[in-house]
Parts: structure tokens; C-alpha cells; sequence
């Protein structure tokens, strides 16, 4: 297990199934373990995207310790899908480079757990919740190998933890919105990952798929890992968040939400659009609010 | 040759074809590029028509190749032209498939004007022919089935992972690029081999039938699948014979039947007995379905109609069926057939004269049903702040649909916060509260 991080891309070597929040991942502990523990979790380091000539990001730059629930904020096309499809190695480089615990992302795949947007998939595909969660588990068992009971397990522990275990045989298409996104969200648990990258898991679910959502955060959160949340609710941000990261085409700034996420830095990551800001204005603070 | 001796080759052959078709074809319906097999097997013509021009043989491999290389370059051009021109994938399909067919049949032509072509009989091309699953093509059909179906098990983790969510397998690093690009080169290898005996008007249906028919019947990857493989051998073996089949029944001599349209027929029932049938899916279960829920919804509002009219009338229980008619909102035919049902169930009476009556147990019923609408326009009222005249109508959408035991919780939750109008003695089933709003008038229901 000690010849991890020799072998790039998935086929990792097998584990023994881990509790899928369980801090006590043997090799999650040797990756993170080996950086040591002063180390972030995430360092984006200049990162610039762009789609034949015209850039998307641009050199965006920030770092985030372990620990902390991070929400990534901005108007539409500010390019907050494309900063994590970029940190995830989906979208191309112009330049700059990501770490994950002090090593280059690819190396690290095995410690990053995704939750994509839920329009991203065909919901009309012939696989039953349990097969989708399975998924999250495909990574460490490499090629041609199926999953077996160990990852069954996991996988029924993982809808445990969203609350989705009694539609493990649904196909999926039988489900509402809110019950797709946890299905996402436990597919992501199974990855057993230490950083969790999420695009808008809260658009468009209901009231109880929000909370639950937000205390599965916690509980990530008070295990140790990382995760990075794609954001659209300002109203929000500052109760479901320790830091921000305001973007928009370029980062506008990033760090705790108590410093970051003021009027002057929401104005500056939203420009013109009024309503927006209004609302912006509104969560910062009524007394505060600028007009 | 003994056409009795050719008969289970034949039939063998087009089974391996049809199976390696659904299969394939299944992923580039999954992958959403249903129609990149038709794009294929079209731009493959003027490929044929080409290396038989240059090379003047009917060599099947020599036809092969010039049939990959034109059916290629009309892949590149529908992904390029979207790519780099304004004009949309749809159009630059149609665009693509019409120039190229076009293109071929011109071709076609020439080649048939000229002494070797007519000989070739390279217009089999069009809608394919059984002899050509005679000899040496079946070998290599098998080769090509037995890779592509070993392929698909061995790896079909993987691609049901490709399939499903590219990204997320991107992520978790595996090669996805190179994954797609195997399952597309399955997809052209396949049409290629195909092409002589389905033709290349009618590839495409070999390829998507069989996945969008086997759909109907299962949920799950690999049922589907395994479906897909045995309806597109079924298909494509009954079409290939029909051939025969239609000589030993009408005609004295084989030869009229073309392949590839015949393999299309049967698919195509297939596909319209899954429409119909399957379960779940079908279009008779959900019309089943459909009524069935409409049916449960008249009943009860036929029962509670029938209840209030009772409490209105103070006791007096005969309604005229026009009454009823007009107090219950339904079509006339949904509510005969409620009424029928009514009746046969034993909840209903009624006299010459059309005038209805509950029976005891129909009494029973339509104080249960009226009782947990109550039940909800109290709750209603109560928790979701709903103003007491507009309470009727949420309830009234919500309590068909409730199972017991949430009723049985509705009932513990009223009594919990006092809400329940009696005391919780008198709640025993049957009892029923009072109503919230005044009797709804007649143009109120309409």
C-alpha cells in the first residue's frame, strides 16, 4: 500500500473497506501523512484556463487548509464549474498547477471525491441507485475487476448516510431531484475521498434534502476532510461556510468568509447586476447594506 | 448449393450479426450517438464504389477498406462541421449522410454502366443480401462478434461507468478518451461487417433497435444488454430467413426478399409489442394505470359527494343520479364506470328510476374516505397557514394518494396537538369531524 502514489490514474491497488467518513483511512493517512500536517489540503497555484483564445480563468491563485468547508461564489460564466473541472484535471490547462496535500493532483486522485452537477448525467440510464453509488468505489478496484461484498457494503452504508437506503433498487429515473443529488452525493461518500469537490449540490432540491446535505457537510467537516461547494445562494453563504473562494473570470478573494465575503469584495465579484448585489447587500448585513 | 444445407448457416450467421449489433449498439445509443452508425454505413457507399472503380474487384476486403475509409471521413466531417462552422450537429448529420449517399449512388451507377460492375453486383450494397453470409464472411463475422462481445464483458464495468457519467470517470482517472475511442471503432468495425448483408440504407436499425427495444423490458445495464444481443439475433435471423421462409410458403424459388429491410420489419414489431406491452413502460400498463388512479380518485369523491349530500339532507341518503353527476367532477364515462364498479363492489344501490343509494358498507367507506379529508383540510388549516375555503382543494389532490399508515400519523399528530376534533375515544374509525367550510356549491365543483 506503501507503493501508492507509484501508480498513476485508477487502478490503485485493493483496499480493505473503510467506513466511507471513517478519519481512519490506512492509506488516505499515508498520503496525507507523508505531506505532513502544516501542509494545505488544496493549493491552486496560477491557474489560467482558456477555450481557444479567450480565457475563462485567469490566474487564479489560493490555498486552502484541511478541515474547512469552502463555498466557490459568483455570478453566472464567472467560471466556477471550469475552476473545478480544472482542479479535477477534466478541463485543460493553459497553465498553473494544483496540489493535493503538497503533491500534484494526479498523483492524489484517490484522496478527491466528486459530486458533478446532476444535469450532467442521462437519468433515463439503465442503473439502479446502489449501481450509481457503486460507482464512487470503481476507482480503487482498477480495471476489469467487479465489485464484490466488500464494496456492496460500502456502497449500502454510503445510502445510509443520505437517507436513500430503502431506493437502492430504484431505477433512478423514479427519483425527485433532491433524492438524485444525495444519490450523487453518496457515490462521492464511496469514493472515500480526504477533498470533496461538489458543483451546485443544493440547486434545486427541496427544504430536506438541503438540510440534509448541509449536516452531511459537517459531518465531513468534523472528520477532517476538505470540501469545496459550488455555491449560488448568497443568503446562505455565511452559515453554511468557514471560507470563500469569490470568483469571477479571476479570483476576487478567497480566505475565511467572516474577512472575504464583505460588500466591497460581492460588489466587485458581481459588477453591475443590481439584484444580485441587492441581495448580496442584504445577506452582508441589513444595517450595512450599501444602496 | 442445397438450399435446405444453407439454411442453419445462414440462420447462425445473422444471429452472430444481430447479437453483435444490439450489443454495440447498445453503447452508442447509451453514449447518445445513436445515428453515428447510419453516418457510417451511408458515407460507406461512395468508399465501395470507389475501390471497386480503382481496383476493379469485388474482393470483399478490398471493398471493406474503401468502405472504412469513406464511412471515417464522414464521421470527421459531422464532428467537424459543428466544430468549426455555425451549423448545428442535426443539420451537419443530414448535410453529411444526404452528400455522401448522393455521392455513392452516382457512383453506383457509373460502376453498373461498366461491363465488371453489373457483374459485381455492387447494389446488394443498398439493402444488403443473404449471400453474403455464406463462406468466408460468416469467419470473419465471427471473429468480429466474438472480440466485440468478449470486449464488452470483460470490460463492461468500465464502460457502464463511461457511459453513465463520463466526467466522474474522468476524474477518477480513468482514460476516458481512449475508452470512447474503443467503443466508436467497435461501432464502425461492426457496421462495416454488417454492411454487405444489412445494406446501408437500413445499418442504423441493427444497431439501435435492439437496445431501445430491450430498454422497455429491464432497468438494469446488463439485462439490457443481454436483451439487446438475443432480440437483435432474433430479429436479425428471422430476416435473413424470411427470405426462405416466404419461398417454402408462397413461391416455388427463394430471391425476392431483401435482407436488410426484413431485418428492419422485425425489429421494428418488436419494438411496437415492447411499446405495447412491456410493463411498467408500456403503453397498455400506463394506460392501465392512468385509469386505474382515475378511477380510485372518482370513487372517492363519489363517496365523500354522496356522504355530504347525506349530512346536508340530514340523513337522507337517496341522490339522483344527475345530481350526483353534477356534484362529482368527472367525465360521464370515468363516472359510469365508477358507478359500475360501485356497484359491483356492493357500496351502491340504485332504482329504475336513477336514484342512488349507499349500501351499509358503502356507508362505511364514504365515512372513511370524507373522514381523512377532513382529517387534512384540518391539518392543512392548522400547520401549512392554508386559509380554511382553500383548504378543500389541496386536500382533495393530496388524499388519494395516501397510504395508511401516513393517515394513522395525520390522525396521531392532530391528536398530539389537540387538533383532532373529538377526544381521542371517539376517534375510532368511522367517526367523522364536522367540516371546515361551508357545503361547496355546485358551481364551485364545476
Amino acid at each position: 500500500m506503501l507503493h501508492l502514489h507509484a501508480h498513476p490514474g485508477p487502478p490503485h491497488v485493493s483496499v480493505p473497506p473503510v467506513d466511507p467518513l471513517a478519519a481512519d483511512d490506512p492509506q488516505a493517512a499515508d498520503a496525507v501523512g507523508a505531506a505532513g500536517g502544516s501542509v494545505p489540503a488544496v493549493e491552486v497555484h496560477d491557474l489560467t484556463v482558456a477555450y481557444r483564445r479567450k480565457p475563462v480563468l485567469w490566474n487564479i491563485d489560493f490555498q486552502t487548509p484541511e478541515g474547512r468547508l469552502v463555498g466557490i461564489v459568483g455570478p453566472n460564466g464567472a467560471g466556477k464549474t471550469t475552476l473545478i473541472k480544472a482542479i479535477l484535471g477534466l478541463t485543460p490547462l493553459a497553465s498553473g498547477r494544483v496540489e493535493i496535500y503538497g503533491k500534484p493532483y494526479a498523483a492524489q486522485r484517490r484522496l478527491i471525491g466528486y459530486v458533478p452537477q446532476r444535469e450532467s448525467v442521462d437519468w433515463e440510464f439503465p442503473v439502479t441507485v446502489r449501481d450509481v453509488v457503486l460507482m464512487g468505489t470503481y476507482g480503487r478496484i482498477g480495471w476489469v475487476r467487479r465489485p464484490g461484498r466488500a464494496e456492496r457494503a460500502t456502497a449500502d452504508r454510503c445510502l445510509e448516510q443520505v437517507a436513500m437506503s430503502e431506493f437502492a433498487a430504484r431505477q433512478i429515473r423514479q427519483l425527485s431531484g433532491g433524492q438524485q443529488q444525495r444519490v450523487f452525493l453518496a457515490r462521492a461518500l464511496a469514493q472515500d475521498a480526504m477533498v470533496y469537490f461538489m458543483d451546485e449540490p443544493f440547486a434545486g432540491v427541496d427544504a430536506a434534502t438541503e438540510e440534509a446535505i448541509l449536516t452531511l457537510l459537517r459531518t465531513l467537516r468534523e472528520r477532517g476532510k476538505t470540501v469545496f461547494v459550488v455555491h449560488h445562494d448568497l443568503q446562505t453563504v455565511q452559515n453554511y461556510f468557514d471560507d470563500v473562494v469569490l470568483l469571477n473570470l479571476r479570483l476576487v478573494a478567497s480566505g475565511p468568509v467572516a474577512e472575504v465575503f464583505t460588500t466591497d469584495n460581492l460588489q466587485r465579484t458581481y459588477g453591475g447586476r443590481l439584484t444580485i448585489l441587492e441581495q448580496a447587500a442584504e445577506a452582508v448585513g441589513r444595517g450595512e447594506a450599501s444602496r | 448449393m442445397n438450399a435446405e444445407s444453407v439454411v442453419p448457416k445462414i440462420a447462425a450467421g445473422a444471429a452472430l450479426l444481430g447479437a453483435t449489433g444490439g450489443v454495440v449498439g447498445a453503447f452508442a445509443v447509451l453514449r447518445r450517438r445513436s445515428l453515428l452508425g447510419d453516418t457510417l454505413a451511408h458515407a460507406a457507399l461512395p468508399g465501395i464504389c470507389i475501390a471497386h472503380l480503382l481496383l476493379a474487384t469485388r474482393d470483399l476486403w478490398a471493398l471493406s477498406v474503401g468502405a472504412l475509409l469513406a464511412g471515417l471521413l464522414g464521421v470527421v466531417c459531422v464532428t467537424a462541421i459543428p466544430k468549426w462552422t455555425r451549423t448545428r450537429e442535426d443539420a451537419a448529420l443530414g448535410l453529411v449522410l444526404s452528400t455522401f449517399f448522393g455521392v455513392g449512388v452516382v457512383l453506383l451507377s457509373i460502376a453498373q454502366q461498366r461491363p465488371t460492375g453489373a457483374q459485381a453486383g455492387l447494389d446488394s450494397f443498398l439493402f444488403g443480401e443473404v449471400a453474403a453470409l455464406r463462406g468466408r464472411d460468416v469467419r470473419v463475422l465471427a471473429v468480429v462478434a466474438a472480440v466485440s462481445l468478449a470486449a464488452t464483458a470483460v470490460f463492461f464495468k468500465e464502460l457502464k461507468l463511461l457511459c453513465f457519467d463520463e466526467g466522474f470517470a474522468a476524474a477518477q482517472g480513468w482514460p476516458t478518451y481512449t475508452l470512447d475511442l474503443a467503443v466508436m471503432s467497435g461501432v464502425a468495425l461492426v457496421t462495416i461487417v454488417c454492411l454487405p448483408v444489412c445494406g446501408v440504407v437500413l445499418m442504423a436499425a441493427v444497431l439501435i433497435f435492439p437496445c431501445v427495444t430491450a430498454r422497455y423490458w429491464s432497468n438494469r445495464l446488463g439485462v439490457v444488454l443481454l436483451l439487446s444481443a438475443v432480440l437483435g439475433a432474433a430479429a436479425a435471423a428471422l430476416g435473413v430467413l424470411s427470405d426462405q421462409i416466404e419461398a417454402a410458403l408462397f413461391t416455388a424459388s427463394p430471391g425476392g426478399l431483401p435482407p436488410g429491410p426484413m431485418i428492419v420489419l422485425v425489429s421494428g414489431l418488436f419494438f411496437a409489442a415492447s411499446l405495447l406491452a412491456a410493463p411498467e413502460r408500456g403503453l397498455i400498463a400506463r394506460g392501465v394505470q392512468t385509469l386505474r388512479t382515475r378511477v380510485e380518485v372518482v370513487t372517492d369523491h363519489v363517496l365523500r359527494e354522496m356522504y355530504e349530500f347525506g349530512e346536508e339532507t340530514g340523513g337522507q341518503a337517496n341522490i339522483p343520479g344527475r345530481q350526483l353527476a353534477a356534484r362529482v367532477s368527472s367525465d360521464p364515462l370515468t363516472l359510469r364506470l365508477v358507478l359500475a364498479l360501485m356497484r359491483w363492489r356492493g357500496w351502491l344501490e340504485a332504482d329504475a328510476g336513477g336514484t342512488l343509494r349507499l349500501t351499509p358498507s358503502g356507508g362505511t367507506e364514504a365515512a372513511g374516505v370524507t373522514r381523512t379529508h377532513r382529517l387534512w383540510e384540518i391539518f392543512l388549516v392548522s400547520r401549512a397557514d392554508i386559509a380554511a375555503d382553500h383548504a378543500h382543494r389541496p386536500a382533495d389532490e393530496l388524499e388519494h394518494f395516501l397510504p395508511r399508515t401516513l393517515v394513522a400519523e395525520l390522525e396521531a399528530e392532530l391528536a398530539r396537538t389537540g387538533r383532532l376534533p373529538q377526544p381521542a375515544a371517539a376517534t375510532a374509525a368511522g367517526h367523522v369531524p364536522p367540516s371546515l367550510h361551508a357545503p361547496a356549491t355546485t358551481e364551485d365543483r364545476a
